[in-house]
């Protein structure tokens, strides 16, 4: 038997509840003190098309999803067939008793647990989108979890919408609950056991994402839907009067960018969200922001391209679109969080970043860290410090000529001019898109262009040289070095950990920022590494183009994905094994 | 006091001799004096065009932006401080085309803004194309055939996208014009000026002869700006007599009126160095 090391998937029709059931089911188990991983594979629509979550659950830490399943829960037939060679050897399907199951077309080793979901909503009265409550009920009566921990999810899930919402699903989940308690042997392989009481969150990158850039004081968010970034706007938007933030739904990418620019200019931490396709629409923005030394945030969650691609899926393509958006050169930080942590205490440090450079930032994530839920511990607010960088002293602006512009834009050895905001007073300048002098006037001389490309550079210099990052992961005489970045870091440790069971010692170079690239870090490890290997969800292996680019060493070992799915571990572990066995 | 000298610049406009953007910055320079609203609690945003040049020749805070977007920019950098005054300015090319979808969301939005427009029925910087308030007919390089488009009506259009301040004027009335900036700037809510701007180096048609001799101030007609329908059936008026003066105007809250946020002071003065996100945490457990 199998405790507390359990892959629970819940498949059916999109507008069936299936999200929202499986996020019961993920934080009734983190409730338990258990650690979760979920992740949600839907289609772009609303109603029918083939919906799941899957829920990984163990009682140590993990960091990814994986590609088997323990319990399969179909409220439909299409679900058993599609998923079917996912279960593992005496795992489960519990589904729908009217459907009918051809048994040949099964494996032997797979367990069927029907159950008339149908007949059960009629007895109890309940409305027929509770049938997913019943299958979660069911589930959790065969994997012989503590059924009062769901109860209590539910009530928290439902207390908006009153007693009799919460009663009746509470009621159907008991009832198919029940069941199956009554009508199969409790002899499932699969047990989950309550071990403590939780106290951990469960939360999305994007939701991380969000905790991180209201602690740091963003007051200002703007944003047009798009998946997988919607749901930071929807984070802000339900924030906006508990926080005092102004969250604007604007009327495309190009606005919401504009709009961020206006209000950093103004003084406020302001941030937009999209996906690549709006960020397509940003980047004339984005290059304004650099031109003019407006700090700003810019999240950019990626799905899969191109165009509108894959728009529910996974992937990290846009890597090198974002290194190079919008014309000419100017300083581009981009982070890469690979995390719920990373994404919670980068995005407040963006934030410094973006206001002491004065220029914008842009955190990349993907649908598989924006939209995948994990059992995290609290972060520790009080790590977060403010940075707001240099504005104008009292002493300088009482010294500034009244009948010139304020020099906003003054050569400095670090390329960093103190600021003024409007309201200052003798801080008057004029932000011009146009090539400009120390004032912001027009200037097209060419020592004044040049000093001033360098002046906006050397920002990106000083950042570089200020910049920490990561040591290796793992073994320092590792056999094979993994270098990636952004959401394969949780597959990856997953791998390592699979790896060093079967006696594999392989170690993992994480990188942060894109940009400054940490080139002499990768140079390094690159060199000292016996052998290398790059993993990235794309299908060119744009991070190993990065590093031969900044670092003229060519990775040419490339575990690539491009499917519109995440890696899992498993993959990377034969992938890694692959590349031993074979150079 | 505001004086006209301390909007001075070191640079001076070069603009072409003539052109009737000077007309527009005098009368702004002037509407500023006569609203005595301090220069450093001033804004003007602006796009691309001749007219994107505006911030650079008055002194006040200003940004100098990208091609269609002064609305987004100077509407955030009003939310983010609404103590200040904020202005757009731009062209017929950088409203009414490129930036035509910002033009009308901003309007719905009624924060309390004024954008001047700088029409003059032609792509000026670019040395003459058609712009979307060229006259059908209209021979230029980019339409030498001439415009098969009827052209936009900024009016009509302001008017039916919930402008609370619907305005023309001329830059060759430069008192006209200061007074209705300065009518726009007291309304409380989005304010819309358009104004007449003769080009003098690519419009040979929309000269500042041809206003003379068509436009007439509405009051003089004694038009209720305060009538929708009336300010709609006057933004129709077109050909022989042309109206300006204030189409329309209608005292609704604004955007800012509606956002608890900024209620007790500025988003920009809101401290943030001890947000407290401890139950906010709590709600994710």
């Amino acid at each position: 038997m199998e405790k507390n090391r359990l892959t629970w998937k819940l498949g059916g029709k999109a507008g069936e509840g299936i999200m929202a059931t499986g996020i019961i089911f993920s934080q009734s188990c983190s409730r338990g003190g258990l650690h979760v991983f979920d992740i949600n594979e839907y289609p772009s629509l609303i109603k029918g098309g083939h919906n799941t979550i899957q829920v990984r659950v163990e009682d140590r830490e993990i960091f990814s999803q994986v590609k088997s399943v323990n319990v399969l829960i179909a409220l439909n037939k299409e679900t058993v067939l599609l998923h079917k060679d996912e279960l593992t050897s005496g795992g489960g399907i519990l589904y729908d008793s009217s459907e009918v199951l051809d048994r040949k077309e099964l494996r032997e080793d797979i367990r069927l647990y029907p159950v008339p979901f149908n007949n059960i909503i009629k007895e109890i009265g309940a409305q027929a989108i509770m049938k997913n409550n019943v299958a979660l009920g069911a589930s959790i009566a065969l994997i012989d979890y503590d059924f009062d921990v769901v109860a209590r999810v539910i009530r928290d899930t439902f207390k908006r919408k009153g007693d009799k919402i919460i009663n009746d699903n509470t009621l159907a989940a008991k009832a198919g609950y029940d069941y199956l308690k009554k009508n199969f042997p409790n002899d499932f392989n699969y047990k989950l056991e309550k071990i403590g009481t939780g106290g951990r969150m469960l939360l999305t990158g994007n939701d991380a994402i969000c905790m991180g850039a209201i602690k740091a004081g963003c007051k200002f968010y703007s944003a047009y839907p798009m998946t997988p970034a919607s749901s930071i706007l929807h984070f802000m938007a339900a924030n906006e009067r508990r926080f005092n933030i102004v969250v604007k739904h604007t009327e495309d990418e190009i606005s919401a960018i504009n709009m961020a620019i206006g209000s950093g200019f103004a003084g406020v931490r302001a941030m937009c969200g999209t996906s690549g396709g709006g960020f397509c629409l940003m980047s004339e923005g984005y290059g304004l922001a650099g031109m003019i030394e407006v700090p700003l945030v810019i999240i950019l969650a990626m799905r899969p391209g191109p165009s509108t691609g894959m728009p529910t899926w996974t992937e990290q393509g846009d890597l090198k679109f974002v290194l190079s958006a919008s014309q000419g050169d100017f300083p581009r930080p981009v982070i890469i969080p690979g995390d719920n942590e990373e994404c919670f205490y980068m995005t407040a440090g963006a934030f410094n970043i973006a206001e002491r450079y004065q220029t914008p930032v842009i955190v990349l994530t993907d649908k598989y860290l924006a939209e995948s839920h994990k059992t995290t511990e609290k972060f520790d607010a009080g790590r977060i410090t403010l940075d707001r960088g240099i504005y104008a002293s009292p002493e300088a602006l009482a010294a500034s000529d009244e009948k010139t512009f304020f020099k906003r834009y003054k050569f400095t050895e670090n390329g960093i001019s103190p600021r003024t905001i409007p309201g200052m007073k003798k801080g008057i300048y004029s932000a011009a898109s146009d090539e400009h002098d120390e004032e912001g006037n027009i200037r097209e001389e060419i020592e004044e262009r040049i000093q001033m490309m360098q002046k906006r550079m050397k920002k990106l210099d000083t950042l570089a040289r200020e910049l920490k990052h990561p040591d290796i992961f793992g073994a320092k005489d590792a056999e094979v070095t993994i270098i990636a970045a952004g959401s394969t870091k949780g597959p990856i440790k997953e791998a390592m950990i699979a790896l060093e069971k079967e006696g594999v010692k392989a170690n993992y170079l994480q990188i942060l920022y894109l940009s400054p690239f940490p080139i002499e870090k990768v140079a390094d490890v690159i060199d000292s590494a016996r052998k290398t290997v790059v993993v990235e969800n794309n299908f060119t292996g744009q991070l190993a183009d990065i590093i031969r680019e900044k670092t003229g060493r060519n990775v040419t070992r490339r575990i690539l994905k491009y499917d519109g799915r995440p890696f899992y571990p498993e993959e990377i572990q034969s992938a890694i094994k692959e590349v031993l066995a074979h150079g | 006091m505001v004086r006209m000298i301390d909007l001075n610049t070191i640079d001076k406009p070069n603009w072409c001799p003539g052109c009737g953007d000077f007309g527009i910055l005098l009368a702004l320079k002037g509407a500023v004096v006569e609203l005595n609203i301090e220069p450093e609690n001033t804004v003007i945003v602006s796009g691309i065009g001749c007219s994107g040049k505006v911030p650079h020749w008055i002194r006040t805070y200003g940004l100098h932006g990208i091609h269609g977007r002064p609305l987004p920019v100077a509407a955030a950098a009003k939310l983010s401080n609404h103590e200040l005054t904020v202005f757009a300015v731009g062209g017929d090319g950088d409203g009414y085309g490129i930036g035509m979808c910002h033009f009308i969301h901003a309007m719905r939005r009624n924060i309390d803004m004024t954008y001047i427009v700088h029409n003059n029925m032609i792509y000026g910087l670019t040395t003459g194309q058609t712009s979307p308030t060229s006259e059908k007919g209209m021979r230029t390089k980019s339409t030498p055939s001439g415009v098969i488009e009827v052209p936009v009506n900024p009016i009509a259009l302001a008017i039916s996208s919930g402008a609370t301040f619907v305005a023309r004027s001329f830059a060759g009335d430069v008192k006209h014009l200061q007074k209705t900036i300065v009518n726009a700037v007291k309304h409380r809510g989005f304010s819309l000026v358009d104004v007449f701007q003769p080009c003098v180096s690519f419009n040979f048609i929309n000269t500042y002869d041809w206003y003379k001799q068509r436009i007439y101030d509405l009051e003089t007609v004694g038009h209720n700006p305060e009538d929708k329908m009336a300010a709609f059936v006057k933004s129709q008026e077109w050909g022989e007599k042309i109206p300006i003066g204030v189409f329309y105007k209608v005292a609704l809250p604004t955007y800012e009126d509606e956002l608890p946020q900024i209620k007790e002071m500025p988003l920009v003065k809101q401290a943030i160095d001890n947000v407290d996100i401890s139950k906010l945490m709590d709600d994710f457990v």
